[in-house]
């Protein structure tokens, strides 16, 4: 049966698994608030966000971090209830 | 609750393109319910700004590893838990 990129428990893979122990970047600790706070407020929710992660395309998928896929996600989902508009942090980012 | 303790059951083998938390590797496997957890909004309705009404029921479902995992080596007591919504099983005959 065809399988999502994230759907991987069981995958065949000669990779070896990092477990190695690692601190989080200033950003990826702003971004897990910003879910809680997005989450209290009713904004959007943890099923939503699992969604977004899941609609990458796989290759996007493939090179993003954990909190990468994170704001790939809010930002989906932010834009599809228009509290973002398209485009909106490229061009604040550009600014 | 359709489903109660030690009852077999068997996972929907079915395809399913939008959010869901089913795994695959568990989809068409046979397993026994271990427990009624409780009864908990649709995940598949609510990734998508829905209420996730009407509730589901979930049930902690165990699993034979050597079913589950064609190669597995360990022993043959080795079960592996995991959480399933109801409208994924049927019951197993």
């Amino acid at each position: 049966m065809e399988r999502a990129v994230h759907d991987r428990g069981g995958w065949p893979t000669d990779a070896p698994i990092d477990q190695s122990e690692h601190s989080l970047a200033d950003w990826e600790v702003l971004t897990d608030a910003l879910v809680g706070a997005l989450a209290r407020r009713g904004v959007m929710g943890v099923d939503e966000l699992r969604r977004g992660i899941e609609s990458m395309p796989p290759a996007e998928y493939e090179q993003a971090s954990y909190y990468e896929r994170w704001l790939y996600s809010i930002e989906t989902i932010l834009t599809e209830k228009r509290v973002l508009a398209p485009g909106e942090i490229d061009r604040r980012l550009a600014e | 609750m359709t489903f109660c303790n030690g009852q077999r059951v068997v996972v929907a083998d079915r395809a399913h393109r939008g959010h869901h938390r089913t795994p695959g590797y568990i989809k068409g496997k046979i397993g026994t319910v271990e427990r009624v957890h409780a009864s908990f909004r649709n995940p598949e309705s609510r990734a998508y700004g829905n209420d996730g009404l009407p509730e589901q029921a979930l049930y902690l479902v165990s699993f034979a590893q050597q079913d589950v995992w064609p190669e597995y080596r360990g022993p043959a007591r080795d079960r592996l838990f995991v959480d399933l919504f109801e409208h994924w099983l049927e019951e197993a005959r």
